[in-house]
């Protein structure tokens, strides 16, 4: 059982609950005093003490129901056996002219592996049992890639004795051919039901090797090019980030100043001895809290990395929760609102359908931020440009940038094409980069990832 | 104090649960049972008003144990949950038992003699005596054991989580003058929260978490009865079917249980028998708790009614 229950953790983790080695100890100790008769109390044991969120819950029942339901014989196994309960019957009239047809079956047997007696006496559960053993002995659980599915099925049937088996139904072959036939047919269901068996712990223990391999692609694949069926898994990638920049960012934000006393907090404190001071008090300083104004072109192959940045400038709520987003491309306009209130896909659909897909012109983009919002800029604010710079030849306005970079804290440029487009062309680059505290390419959610924390981290 | 019943099966803490007035799923049955038998708090989230508190509450009632609650709140510190000492009664002790030190001091011929005597002491005045004892404090000192109610805790700065963890894993507090408190015996913790903020990973670990979710339609109906035993059948169906129509909508704040249990307080005051459009106007401010969602709801009350009622014929 409890091999099981390890099992079970690990493929709990598959399915992207965190489980540490204690709370995987609270769960044992948890089973052992409701026991594991009820399925339905085991399930609520196992959501009570491994899962942490609602997510986690959902995603633990489902694995819960996936893992427990392995024990009972794969579901092509019955198939494949009642197939053969089929011919079997097909084949006793033809074999009602035989004599014995019973007893002729016991006979050869007697000479053939274990493996063979086991099919041909079609043992469900014997099968099932043997199945489930040889898949401990080659540690199936070991499984990561679908690559591995092919090795994985031959290391069980070789542990379960497929090589006695092949010679069994050679041997047979020449001697009883009907039986051999039946043995063929039967190893046919066993190879079946082997590979269901791999199949179904591949989608349990499989799943966050897989995942992780899909994130680390995912994360160095350029947004701009990125296929419209991975959107939704970028989406979730993004969530994850901002998740971890979170944690890593939402830390307190007062730190003691050692050295300058708080004469007022002191005395108050001490109070108590009558103002002598035992205990005392210092100053501390306040961190400010990231303030950001993000611009965003959102004309062509731009729009996605924008996407992209402002789900995860959003999603940032407890590490930054003033962020003003502006989008353009003709000419500039505030999204924060859309963004606060929309899910993501309903927002960006509305900011495209007011500012996207025109041609982008920087310099009446920037006047428009400057005739209207230019006071949202404070010098404790980052403001971000997020844009590929190529202006169609008009006025670039780098003078109103100037200015924007003189009124803020720092002035990060983020630019999706590589280092070695800047300047050629219609861009516009060289010329901005001279007021910008930052420029970096950000193409891939990795580089999103490292621009955004190192803004961040500025704060801290 | 009454007999601490051990629970001895899940069936027992619903059925006890349930003589308080408290209907609980079988999830939430099952983790007050692990709670006790594994020693381990329990974390509830969940929305406002789906008896995160009355939980807490009706177990305190169904063990006959004392409830300790600790109302969490920005800047709550370890002065206010924890102890603290009393500084008024060491000052004035000190001021009472100046002419007993100068006797006892008296013998003393120089000054190392004299503090020699002193330190025999000991620490007088960092006894006991002096602590003042805060909730979590006094939960460990009940020598009957106790429910120990940590309300919204994700309300309170996230040091205070901190503090919580020794108590929380080990039912014992440091106290640096005393040495370590444990607990006589372990008291049952149940922290709440409505998640407002994401609590740490080192305090959700030590705690089973526990869900509450609005409840499902038939559990709804027996908390209603048990709380308001005057409502009668037909008007508790409708009523709750109603709500959780009201539920489907996209509003500021959905109604929760203890919503759905004033409501139906309030129908058998007016004495309604049945849910009609005109009673459902007027009561509506009772359910929903911004303008904006009662506006959001106006307009729908008929279909709604209809079909609570037409759950009723097949239900």
């Amino acid at each position: 059982m409890r091999e099981n229950l390890h099992r079970f953790f690990r493929a709990a983790r598959g399915a992207g609950v965190r489980l540490s080695p204690a709370e995987s100890i609270d769960a044992m100790r948890a089973v052992s005093k409701v026991g594991i008769d009820d399925r339905a109390i085991l399930r609520d044991t196992f959501l009570l003490t491994l899962a942490k969120t609602q997510e986690e819950k959902r995603a633990l029942g489902d694995c819960f129901d996936l893992f427990f339901s392995q024990p009972e014989p794969p579901p092509s196994a019955p198939d494949n056996d009642n197939t053969d309960e089929n011919e079997e019957t097909g084949e006793a009239p033809q074999g009602g002219g035989q004599p014995a047809e019973g007893g002729a079956d016991a006979q050869p047997t007697e000479g053939l592996g274990a493996l063979a007696q086991m099919l041909l006496s079609q043992d469900r559960n014997a099968i099932a049992a043997a199945i489930a053993n040889a898949a401990n002995a080659a540690s199936l659980s070991n499984i990561r890639y679908f690559t591995q599915r092919g090795i994985f099925s031959t290391r069980i049937l070789d542990q379960m004795g497929i090589q006695r088996l092949r010679d069994d139904l050679d041997n047979l072959t020449a001697s009883n051919p009907g039986l051999a036939e039946r043995l063929a047919a039967a190893t046919d269901g066993l190879r079946d039901a082997v590979r269901e068996t791999v199949s179904q712990a591949l989608l349990l223990y499989g799943r966050e090797e897989a995942e992780n391999l899909r994130n680390e692609i995912l994360r160095n694949a350029p947004l701009a090019r990125i296929e419209p069926r991975q959107v939704e898994q970028m989406r979730a990638l993004i969530r994850q980030i901002a998740r971890r920049l979170r944690e890593r960012y939402s830390k307190p934000r007062k730190r003691q100043r050692r050295g300058h006393l708080d004469v007022r907090r002191t005395l108050r404190r001490n109070a108590a001895w009558g103002g002598v001071p035992f205990l005392t008090a210092w100053k501390r300083k306040h961190r400010d809290r990231p303030k950001i104004v993000a611009l965003c072109d959102v004309s062509g192959s731009v729009a996605r990395v924008s996407d992209f940045f402002l789900l995860l400038i959003h999603s940032l709520h407890e590490v930054v929760d003033d962020v003003r987003s502006f989008a353009f491309s003709g000419h500039l306009i505030e999204v924060s609102d859309i963004l606060e209130k929309k899910s993501p896909e309903a927002a960006m659909a509305e900011i495209m359908s007011k500012v996207g897909f025109g041609s982008s012109d920087y310099g009446s983009s920037l006047a428009d931020f400057e005739d209207e919002w230019m006071n949202a800029i404070t010098p404790q604010t980052t403001v971000i440009v997020l844009g590929d710079a190529r202006s169609n030849n008009l006025d670039p306005r780098a003078d109103i940038l100037r200015r924007i970079s003189e009124r803020s804290k720092r002035l990060v440029w983020l630019n999706p094409e590589g280092r070695m487009a800047w300047g050629f062309g219609d861009s516009e680059m060289p010329r901005y980069a001279t007021f910008c505290s930052v420029v970096r390419q950000c193409a891939t959610a990795k580089q999103l990832e490292r621009a955004v924390s190192d803004i961040v981290a500025t704060y801290q | 104090m009454a007999e601490n019943r051990p629970a001895a099966s899940i069936e027992a803490v619903e059925s006890g649960l349930a003589a308080q007035g408290y209907i609980a799923s079988r999830q939430i049955a099952t983790a007050v049972y692990l709670a006790q038998q594994i020693e381990k708090p329990i974390l509830v989230e969940g929305p406002a008003g789906v008896g995160k508190t009355e939980l807490a509450k009706a177990i305190a009632a169904w063990r006959g144990q004392k409830l300790i609650r600790l109302q969490c709140y920005e800047g709550l510190d370890e002065a206010k949950a924890l102890y603290e000492w009393k500084y008024a009664k060491q000052l004035l002790y000190t001021q009472i038992l100046k002419d007993k030190l100068g006797e006892v001091l008296g013998g003393a011929a120089t000054l190392h003699a004299a503090l020699d005597q002193l330190h025999d002491f000991g620490d007088v005045f960092f006894s006991k005596e002096f602590v003042e004892p805060r909730p979590l404090l006094q939960a460990l000192e009940q020598p009957a054991g106790c429910v120990l109610l940590i309300d919204e805790i994700d309300k309170s700065d996230a040091e205070f989580e901190s503090l919580l963890l020794e108590i929380l894993s080990d039912f014992q507090v440091t106290i640096p003058e005393l040495g370590t408190v444990s607990a006589v015996a372990p008291p049952t913790v149940i922290l709440t929260s409505n998640s407002e903020r994401d609590l740490g990973d080192a305090l959700k670990r030590r705690c089973l978490h526990l869900h509450i979710g609005f409840p499902e339609q038939r559990l709804e109906e027996r908390i209603v009865e048990s709380r308001v035993p005057g409502i009668s059948q037909v008007l508790r169906k409708q009523m709750v079917g109603f709500i959780h129509e009201v539920r489907t909508l996209d509003l500021k704040k959905l109604p929760s249980v203890s919503e759905t249990i004033d409501w139906a307080r309030v129908l058998v005051l007016l004495q309604a028998s049945e849910l009609g459009h005109e009673i459902v106007t007027d009561t509506l401010n009772v359910l929903l708790k911004y303008e904006a969602d009662i506006e959001t709801t106006q307009p729908q009350i008929s279909t709604f009614i209809a079909k609570a009622a037409r759950q009723n014929v097949f239900g």
